[in-house]
């Protein structure tokens, strides 16, 4: 048997140490006891966070602060949740499982990895897994990977449908390391591939995500998420769009933008964005500006048809939100 | 004429009818929708399955797959695995016991494999994913632990792995079920160019696999004296008895295998390498040993259905009468398994003046297929009724209307009579239940918010098949109970509750007072659950051990009794015992004819061969209805009404059978939308080896499914039964396939029908 020691955290800065001494965090397991029993991941000690910071604190600003180990379900649940930010509530519902969503951190659902088949195949070679041994997905089965700020070492996705809710909504995480607290925005917690696929965070060694805190919610705003799959539920998305909207005199005042499917992290669709502000909200104009997020898109022969469905994905989502 | 044919019309004149079964029309049990006797245990966790046998001593198995695909184990270095802690010992080639080749499932009636090397026999490795080592040790977590650290060296050869690729090397089988490969009328490609409509398309499917809730499992334990008994999740006890003994060198009697309870076979529950390997390896460590599969395992170690590659050619007159009918596919396979039979629905739902209709193989390094639920019919009327369908509206004509058309009087190829055939009556039952005349008539003409609603129909078909060489015995206790035992099997689809209420019907008790012993080879030898031939199978044994127990029960007839002096044809079973067939005032009780003895019991074996096939045309049929919903924006297809309505023959519990029937329709409609195996063709390794990647449906894709049954019987077969755990599955890909192209303009060919392939047309047209 594989042993691994298991220590259940007091506190946050109990599990900093436990970490920076090479333990590895451990919220609901939905993520990294799966990987385990694949043998891609080989902790030899785990410091089970998951009794940390849950509950969901809503700040005089306006802000929300929820805990990293608060369940998903509990997020997706919270009445607030629900009234100012649904495109979070739709994101997490539409993913995983209940029972999976019953278990599943905040934290976690944020650091979980890929699901690129070769990546959970050791046999196979992955430079995720095994930086280094070569990228199987590129010249194999990739039709479900990702299109956008891919390397020749790396195409996979980052599987995540709420941490795409999160980059749209601007959400900041906390963490704290052995050197102390830091704030990070969401949309810069994740590196693209690059040469070094493996490092798949900005993360410093025993860091440990403490919250994430969502910005007041936009005035005036409506959002949404959108998922499409191969089946209705229990699978990832091929394209998914989680979209903040807010239209004055036919005019977008403010947009927010981010997708899932397309990349290795959730992703900020920051050039879209840029065409549509001040632009009239029409869906020309939606589907101009989604397609001009895709001019950079370099794409295999089994995804390609993610660089016209997602474009019109968005275009749909927007033309729902301003209708 | 062809040879088939002249032999045929000689049997035709030869061979006697079978007499009808007097309990064809019996409806006091039979035709009621009793509820599974076994729900309650399977609802509340109650029911044991082969995972959950847990022997004193026992150890617990893991295998180490290979990772290439073809070539030779160079090295295979242990030392760290049977180092690590708890582990007992660890089995390869070097130290594994002599085992005998299994044999095939297709060569034998004993046959129940579908690979003809035994594992572990030598250095070859044969597929990615065979197993080159067990490891065994006091827990699984120890077991999978040191499975990690089995070093293995290969000298990998070139391997034959994609499919696709070697299109151009197909060549015919020896035979497909016994039939010549490709049978031919007339000059078909001439009919075909001088047709007035026609339609020729290539069809193509992927690899599937079964993904059986259950995994399977095996548990081994061998006594002192050298006997062997195995736990087997199986739908095939008295086979797996026959192949262990075999493998092993054991007369059959020295094997016992048990299973009270498998979730879900559809025929992957047979005898593949672990079986044999946890037999090794609970010999070589003397302990019990349970191996049971991971999902990866069962992916990567058992066979599922064969990838397919189907032209269809349909050259039609201006009417819609076929004038030819070309069938030519080509489908994988592991050297001499059985193939895919894709060709057989062709064989018999259309006339058509000329034809052609065979079928070749690729042959490919890989797991070899198994049957998979309709082996062959499911995925030859994808192709089959999604040409008739474009046929249709080319034609322009309803796709009933041009069924209807080309309706034969006979069975179109081999002209043997049918001994029942409904489809038509199938067409206009469910047609009317769902509405087809309302359909959308427009391909893409129907919207309903962001969805295009489309609508479509196929044929559902299946042989009727009834597996000769079973037995049963009746025993009748002092309280007038029976009790039924046959070693026969339940994958999950009732059959326990169905024989219950036949053997009920046939004895004239309730069924509250009837048991069904099952699930053990220590009970009377009884047919593998297959080809949907099992219920049939006992239903005609239980009649032979019914017959056969009236002439023991006649014998202890006392002086006195109103039935002394009768003979069994004299009698029927009625009321709870035997009784005059002429005169009800003569009768007695079965409590006074066992009298003062603990029970009296007869055993009876099934008629032999089952001629009347050879004799006529036995088929299933139905008819699929379906409405599908297709997103304009991303073009995600989910299917949102579904009517079946089926011509099975006499429905024994139509609450069971329609389980079967929605089963299969939604198994068809995984097929239909989101099955696919990938093999990765460098690797020969099947790539999405997981239940989160090798998507079936979940609930949330299935609506409901209304079923109707024709119910009309068989007169040829007992009790007038038909088998119902096929025949629906067989066209629902079609009838999806046609209704997304009436809901988009898209025609999807490639299965399964992903939102890629309408969005971008790639696989489409």
């Amino acid at each position: 048997m594989r042993e691994f020691t298991y220590t259940k955290a007091a506190d946050a800065a109990e599990a900093v140490r436990l970490a920076a001494a090479g333990a590895r965090y451990l919220g609901g397991g939905t993520n990294l006891v799966d990987l385990m029993r694949e043998e891609i991941e080989r902790p030899t000690a785990l410091v089970d966070v998951s009794g940390l910071a849950q509950g969901i604190t809503e700040h005089p600003d306006g802000s929300v602060e929820i805990g990293a180990a608060t369940r998903n379900t509990a997020v997706a649940a919270h009445p607030r949740i629900r009234r100012d930010y649904p495109v979070l509530a739709r994101a997490i519902v539409s993913g995983a499982s209940g029972q999976i969503r019953n278990a599943a951190t905040v934290g976690g659902n944020l650091l979980q990895r890929t699901r690129c088949p070769y990546f959970y195949d050791v046999a196979a070679r992955c430079n995720k897994r095994e930086p280094g041994s070569g990228c199987d997905a590129r010249q194999g089965f990739h039709r479900t990977h990702a299109v956008l700020a891919t390397s020749a070492h790396c195409i996979a996705t980052h599987p995540s449908d709420m941490c795409v809710a999160l980059v749209a909504l601007d959400a900041q995480v906390h963490i704290l390391g052995p050197a102390g607290a830091r704030v990070v925005a969401v949309a810069d917690l994740y590196r693209d591939p690059g040469e070094t696929p493996h490092l798949e965070t900005v993360l410093g060694p025993a860091e440990l995500i403490t919250a994430v805190r969502l910005p007041r919610a936009v005035d005036g705003a409506v959002s949404t998420y959108r998922k499409v799959r191969d089946r209705t539920s229990y699978a990832f998305a091929l394209v998914s769009v989680a979209a903040v909207l807010r239209v004055v005199d036919a005019t977008v005042a403010d947009v927010r933008i981010a997708l899932g499917g397309v990349a290795s992290r959730p992703w900020r669709a920051r050039v879209a964005e840029r065409e549509l502000l001040g632009a009239p909200a029409e869906p020309d104009t939606f589907k101009r500006a989604a397609e001009a997020e895709f001019r950079s898109a370099r794409p295999l022969p089994d995804n390609a048809f993610k660089v016209s469905l997602a474009p019109r994905v968005v275009a749909d989502v927007l033309k729902g939100l301003s209708g | 004429m062809s040879m088939m044919q002249r032999a045929t019309e000689a049997l035709n004149r030869t061979l006697p009818d079978r007499d009808v079964d007097p309990l064809t029309t019996a409806r006091r049990v039979v035709g009621q929708p009793v509820s599974r006797v076994d729900g309650p245990a399977k609802v509340t966790g109650g029911a044991a399955f082969t995972a959950d046998v847990d022997l004193p001593g026992m150890a617990f198995a893991s295998l180490v797959p290979s990772r290439i695909a073809r070539g030779r184990i160079r090295r295979i270095d242990v030392t760290r695995a049977a180092a690590a802690p708890g582990v007992i010992g660890v089995v390869t080639h070097d130290n594994a016991p002599r085992m005998d080749t299994p044999v095939l499932m297709t060569l034998t009636a004993k046959g129940c494999a579908f690979i003809d090397v035994a594992p572990l026999q030598d250095d070859v490795v044969r597929w990615n994913g065979q197993a080159v080592a067990v490891v065994v040790a006091e827990s699984q977590e120890c077991a999978d632990a040191a499975a990690h650290l089995v070093h293995v060296e290969y000298d990998a050869d070139a391997a034959r792995t994609s499919f696709g690729d070697l299109q151009s090397e197909a060549v015919f089988p020896a035979d497909v079920l016994g039939e010549p490969p490709e049978i031919t009328r007339g000059d078909v490609d001439g009919a075909l160019a001088g047709a007035a409509f026609v339609v020729d398309e290539v069809y193509s499917t992927p690899q599937h696999h079964h993904m059986a809730i259950e995994l399977h499992a095996t548990v081994a334990r061998w006594t002192p004296e050298g006997k062997l008994h195995v736990w087997d999740s199986t739908q095939a006890l008295v086979r797996t008895r026959h192949s262990l003994a075999h493998a092993m060198g054991l007369p059959e009697e020295d094997v016992t295998v048990t299973c009270r309870a498998v979730g879900g076979g559809f025929g992957n529950k047979t005898v593949w390498d672990h079986q044999l390997l946890c037999v090794a390896a609970a010999r070589v460590t003397g302990r019990p040993v349970r191996l049971a599969l991971r999902r990866k395992d069962a992916f990567r170690m058992t066979g599922g259905r064969a990838p397919s590659r189907q032209r269809v050619a349909l050259g039609a007159d201006a009417a819609g009468r076929l004038r030819a009918l070309v069938h030519d596919s080509v489908t994988g396979i592991v050297h001499e398994n059985s193939p895919e039979q894709v060709s057989v629905p062709a064989r018999h739902l259309y006339a058509a003046d000329t034809y052609r209709i065979g079928q070749k193989k690729v042959v490919l390094d890989v797991v070899p297929n198994a049957s998979m639920r309709a082996p062959g019919d499911s995925i030859g009327s994808f192709a089959l009724e999604s040409a008739i369908d474009e046929l249709a509206s080319r034609v322009g004509l309803d796709p009933i209307e041009l069924r209807r058309r080309n309706e034969p009087a006979v069975d179109p190829t081999d002209g043997t009579r049918f001994s029942k055939r409904h489809l038509i009556e199938a067409y206009r039952r469910g047609a009317e239940r769902f509405g087809w005349q309302e359909r959308n008539r427009v391909p893409g003409g129907q919207r309903d918010g962001r969805w295009l609603v489309g609508h479509g129909t196929a044929s559902a078909f299946y042989p009727y098949i009834r597996m000769p060489g079973g037995k049963v015995r009746i025993r009748i206790t002092a309280d007038g109970r029976a009790i039924v035992s046959a070693a026969a099997n339940d994958m999950g689809m009732g059959t326990e509750t169905v024989q219950v209420q036949q053997a009920a019907e046939r004895l004239g008790l309730p069924i509250d007072r009837v048991g069904f012993e099952f699930g053990d080879t220590t009970l009377p030898e009884s047919p593998i659950a297959a080809g949907s031939a099992q219920t049939a199978s006992l239903v005609i044994t239980v009649a032979a051990a019914a017959e056969e127990l009236k002439k023991v029960l006649l014998k202890r007839v006392p002086r006195r009794s109103a039935l002394y002096g009768l003979k069994p044809n004299d009698v029927v079973y009625r009321d709870g015992g035997l009784r005059h067939a002429g005169d009800p005032s003569r009768a007695a009780t079965f409590e006074e004819l066992v009298g003062e003895a603990e029970y009296v019991e007869a055993v009876g074996s099934s008629p032999m061969l089952p001629l009347e096939f050879m004799k006529y045309s036995m088929h299933g049929y139905g008819a699929h209805f379906c409405e599908v919903r297709v997103d304009a924006v991303t073009g995600e297809t989910r299917v949102s009404r579904w009517v079946a309505c089926i011509d099975a023959g006499r429905i024994i519990n139509p609450k069971t059978a329609a389980s079967q029937i929605r089963g299969a329709v939604i198994m068809g409609v995984g097929s239909a939308l989101m099955e696919e195996g990938l093999v990765d063709r460098r690797t020969g390794r099947t790539v999405n080896a997981s239940a989160a990647e090798y998507h079936v449906p979940v609930h949330a894709d299935v609506c409901d499914i209304d079923v109707i049954f024709l119910d009309l019987p068989d007169p040829l077969t007992p009790m007038g039964v038909h088998g119902v755990g096929e025949i629906g599955i067989v066209g629902v890909a079609a009838a999806v396939a046609n209704a997304v192209y009436n809901a988009t303009g898209v025609r999807v060919r490639d299965l399964p029908i992903t939102l890629d392939k309408i969005f971008t047309g790639s696989g489409a047209s």
